[in-house]
């Protein structure tokens, strides 16, 4: 066996790339990752992190409005995005440099530029100067990422028609917004901006907003946001989009099938991610794609290549960063001899950090009912716990799933304030299995919003206390 | 190898029903085990193929090593597979006979090789005695617990596949999809040896089985630290035998019967409710009285004995036990109970009197604190206010635990029990 540059070699150097790359150096693997961009990849310099800091200014301006009732007055405040958008871009910076210090801390080699796979192994890196040089590996994991799905009829120009890219580079917020698609990245971009002082329109192809979230959440959330000004078009298709050089004027047909008209500044499309699988090299390497495109992998993400792996958005299911990030450490785990187990593909938290937050894992009410489980529902509204009283923050509710037959955590859903970081204590309920009981005997501090998790669980169980 | 049963040590492959290179699904049975109670299906926990058999048919290993590689067809198996013969070699076992090579087409040792095996087996995760059972506390998930409960599987039986042996819901979700822990009987040996002049050897030795090993191994452990002692106490049978043919006339329409023993499991659980101090185990530290009267009745098997249990036999109809004890028994034979059926007993009793033996002792099976040898029903003379007269009488010796039980306490319990196997009618007060 001839001498290799690497162990281990990651093209992609966001959460699933940086992650694996130093959980392999902690094994005790040489380990180099090429990108091209900076480190943390999307998920650190445009998307979940600088969203996270604009929201959180969008949090503060709503909160702002209730100050007269903590007895601060002061004359009407003025609002101006370009100090959030640079905030914002300076704790994405911090945090990239953050990656930079681990990898050096780690031992591992940085290789500035695009990866390709060659034919018979190897990695070959285009630096931006356009020289190439190769790498050999013992393992190659693809940890290529994903980007804003482009549709024919809502061309991006980052311009008038914006991706989340182009969303969080402006400085000023537009008179007027629509926003396609009401996902996470819609839903979190449409409360920026309409805290900002934009007109916000939401456009969704479903039924309702967040369509992969409970429906009692879709509608929470829907409530709040119509109270803020916001409209909706749920059930209503694109049709066209006419851009002009100070607006965009949208064609589309809503949920009666009437066709109508709006003209607006600018567009948001957040209408899904594709994975990044093209040039890459995957044909002479032997790669396998699915036929949405994203590589087809076994549960130690191994592609149909010998010595070739891909984790995180282009390896498919959930596309969300901590997602990547353990199939990251389950891959080098593995490549290292020391596999601990495999992704719980059911048990992936979702988030959406509007104001109300969103947060779930397992099923939908709806889901449970399809699969035709036998189940309770549980829910305890926020009004009536004392904490959440006491910071001004009732909107919303904790859902409990409960499976009948054996206590199980179905699924559970929380919406309002902090409910994604409320959410982690039924992931580790249902990591560990426990049963619905369970959550409610574990003692939780008073008061505090932790409670209500406790008390969902009763309510699913028909006992809840203070309701 | 897995544990199969909970006081499995060792196991010794009886045959293998797959084959290297077979396809194999969770589930799946893919040898037969014989361990320390019976002959047992060691099931597949993992989806793959079985690519290496490293414990051919007849060889033994304990408790927690790799006998066989299950992964993916294009796997590389080779450091695994080196791994588990070092292991095996470690303790003295050379290959096995019947040990194949590795299934053809192994995996390319590229240096992208994976040194995994991609499925993740109890056998390889779990220390010895895989269930999770430590120190008596079985490690299961509350969910595993609640479906366990609610599906009438026995935790203890269960390999656990979580971290550290946990019992996992995937995992009771398997043993409630394989049914029943069915055992298979050991490949019969019909008819007689023939009688024949020795001509060989003069003597033989014979390997031990596993039972025999285990039977060696408890029995020394208990006549070593356990302090023995004895009480023997002669009883009366005569009304118990009235009894017992009072009780078979009634039973005679539906065809069934019951023995004197019966009777005397009957009397004894009955007994031991009014001496609960005897109804006990000990455990090194603490004595433990149990609230429930559990009797292990020893039954003889081909090659040794095993004591299936009467559960709550305080409770139950002496018609009821005869029944369960005949079941049992029956399967004990056959070698076909369940590791539930045979352990867990809080007391125990041998009868050898159908052997014609007059009286004996018997060696308690720890941590119970107390055996009943209960020897044959022998018609003797019998002086009665200056008449020599027939009795039926029966000679029942209580093997006690001094640690547990001391004289004055085990002879109360003995006069109770005499009090009721005398006037069968005292069991009901």
């Amino acid at each position: 066996m001839t001498e290799k540059d690497f162990d281990v070699l990651i093209i992609g150097g966001g959460p699933g790339g940086y992650v694996a790359a130093i959980r392999a150096a902690q094994l005790g693997l040489n380990v180099a990752c090429v990108e091209a961009d900076k480190l943390g990849g999307v998920c650190l310099n445009i998307g979940c992190i600088p969203t996270k800091a604009l929201l959180t200014s969008a949090a503060l301006v709503n909160e702002i409005k209730t100050a007269g009732a903590h007895g601060i007055t002061f004359a009407e405040a003025n609002v101006d995005l370009g100090p959030a958008q640079e905030r914002s871009r300076a704790i994405a910076e911090q945090l990239s440099k953050g990656v930079s210090h681990l990898f050096k801390k780690n031992k591992i080699t940085h290789i500035q530029g695009r990866g390709r796979l060659l034919a018979g192994g190897g990695v070959e890196v285009e630096a931006a100067d356009g020289g190439r040089q190769a790498y050999s590996a013992a393992h190659v994991i693809l940890a290529t990422g994903s980007r804003p799905r482009d549709i024919p009829v809502l061309p991006i120009d980052e311009d008038r028609i914006w991706s989340s890219t182009g969303a969080l580079l402006q400085s000023k917020a537009p008179e007027t917004l629509a926003v396609v698609g009401a996902g996470a990245v819609g839903m979190e971009f449409a409360d920026v901006y309409n805290a900002y002082g934009t007109k916000v329109t939401v456009i969704e192809a479903l039924d309702r907003i967040l369509p992969l979230e409970d429906a009692d959440s879709s509608d929470v959330v829907e409530r709040s946001f119509k109270k803020r000004g916001m409209d909706f078009h749920t059930g209503a298709l694109v049709e066209s989009a006419d851009v002009t050089k100070k607006s965009v004027k949208l064609v589309f047909k809503d949920k009666k099938g009437q066709q109508q008209t709006l003209k607006v500044q600018n567009v948001l499309s957040a209408v899904g991610r594709v994975p990044n699988t093209n040039d890459l090299g995957l044909d002479d390497a032997g790669v396998a794609l699915d036929d949405q495109g994203f590589f087809v992998v076994d549960e130690y993400m191994r592609t149909s290549a010998t010595g070739v792996y891909a984790v995180g958005d282009c390896a498919g299911n959930q596309l969300l960063a901590h997602k990547a990030m353990h199939e990251g450490v389950i891959c080098v785990e593995a490549i290292a001899g020391q596999a601990h187990g495999t992704v719980d593909y059911q048990n992936v938290p979702n988030c959406t950090y509007c104001n109300p937050e969103v947060a779930s894992v397992g099923l939908t009410e709806e889901e449970a009912r399809e699969q035709g489980l036998e189940i309770d529902i549980g829910k305890f509204p926020w009004v009536a716990n004392g904490r959440a009283l006491a910071a001004g923050h009732s909107e919303g509710f904790v859902k409990v799933i409960r499976g009948a037959q054996y206590s199980e955590i179905l699924g559970a859903h929380i919406v309002g304030a902090h409910a994604t970081e409320l959410i982690g204590e039924f992931v580790v309920g249902r990591h560990l299995e426990s049963t619905v009981e369970e959550m409610d005997r574990a003692m939780h501090p008073h008061p505090t919003l932790s409670e209500a998790i406790a008390e969902g669980a009763l309510s699913a169980l028909g006992r809840a206390i203070h309701i | 190898m897995e544990a199969l049963s909970p006081t499995m040590e060792e196991g010794q492959v009886v045959k293998w029903l797959k084959s290297e290179g077979d396809g194999v699904s969770r589930g799946d049975i893919i040898a037969e085990i014989e361990t320390d109670k019976a002959t047992m299906e060691l099931t597949a926990r993992g989806d793959g193929v079985l690519r290496a058999i490293l414990v051919g048919e007849g060889g033994t290993a304990p408790v927690g090593e790799v006998i066989a590689l299950i992964g993916a067809a294009d796997e590389d198996i080779s450091e695994l597979q080196a791994a588990a013969l070092a292991a095996a070699q470690e303790r003295g076992a050379g290959p096995a006979e019947g040990q194949g090579e590795p299934a053809g087409g192994q995996g390319e040792p590229a240096d992208a090789g994976v040194a995994v095996v991609g499925t993740d087996t109890a056998a390889e995760k779990a220390p010895p005695g895989a269930n999770g059972a430590i120190d008596g506390r079985v490690k299961a998930s509350p969910l595993a617990r609640r479906l366990a409960a609610e599906s009438g599987v026995e935790l203890s039986a269960v390999a656990g596949s979580g971290p550290a042996g946990r019992i996992v819901k995937r995992d009771i979700e398997a043993a409630i999809a394989a049914g029943p822990v069915a055992t298979i009987g050991a490949a019969a040996t019909p008819g007689f040896a023939p009688v024949l002049v020795p001509s060989g050897a003069e003597f033989e030795d014979v390997a031990l089985s596993q039972m025999r090993k285990t039977i060696a191994r408890r029995l020394t452990e208990s006549i070593g630290p356990v302090p023995h002692f004895f009480l023997t106490i002669e009883v009366d049978m005569g009304r118990a035998i009235e009894a017992r043919s009072t009780i078979n006339a009634m039973l005679e329409r539906e065809g069934r019967k019951i023995s004197l023993n019966d009777l005397i499991i009957r009397a004894t659980a009955a007994a031991l409710k009014r001496h609960p101090a005897c109804n006990a185990h000990w455990l090194g530290d603490s004595i433990r009285l149990f609230n429930r009267v559990h009797i292990g009745v020893a039954v003889a098997v081909k090659d040794g004995l095993i004591t299936p249990i009467i559960r709550d036999a305080d409770l139950k109809g002496v018609a009821h036990i005869g029944a369960e004890v005949r079941e049992l028994a029956g399967r004990a034979r056959e070698k076909k109970l369940r590791p539930e059926e045979y352990t867990g007993a809080t007391f125990s009793i041998s009868n050898l009197g159908m052997f014609g033996i007059h009286e004996f002792t018997a060696v308690i099976n720890p941590p119970e604190a107390g055996i009943l040898a209960v020897g044959g029903v022998e018609e003797v003379p019998v002086a009665e206010a200056g008449q020599v007269v027939v009795r039926s009488r029966m000679k029942i010796t209580m093997s006690c635990d001094h640690r547990v039980i001391d004289g004055a306490l085990g002879a109360a319990f003995l006069a109770t029990l005499k009090g009721m196997l005398e006037e069968p009618a005292a069991i009901l007060v």
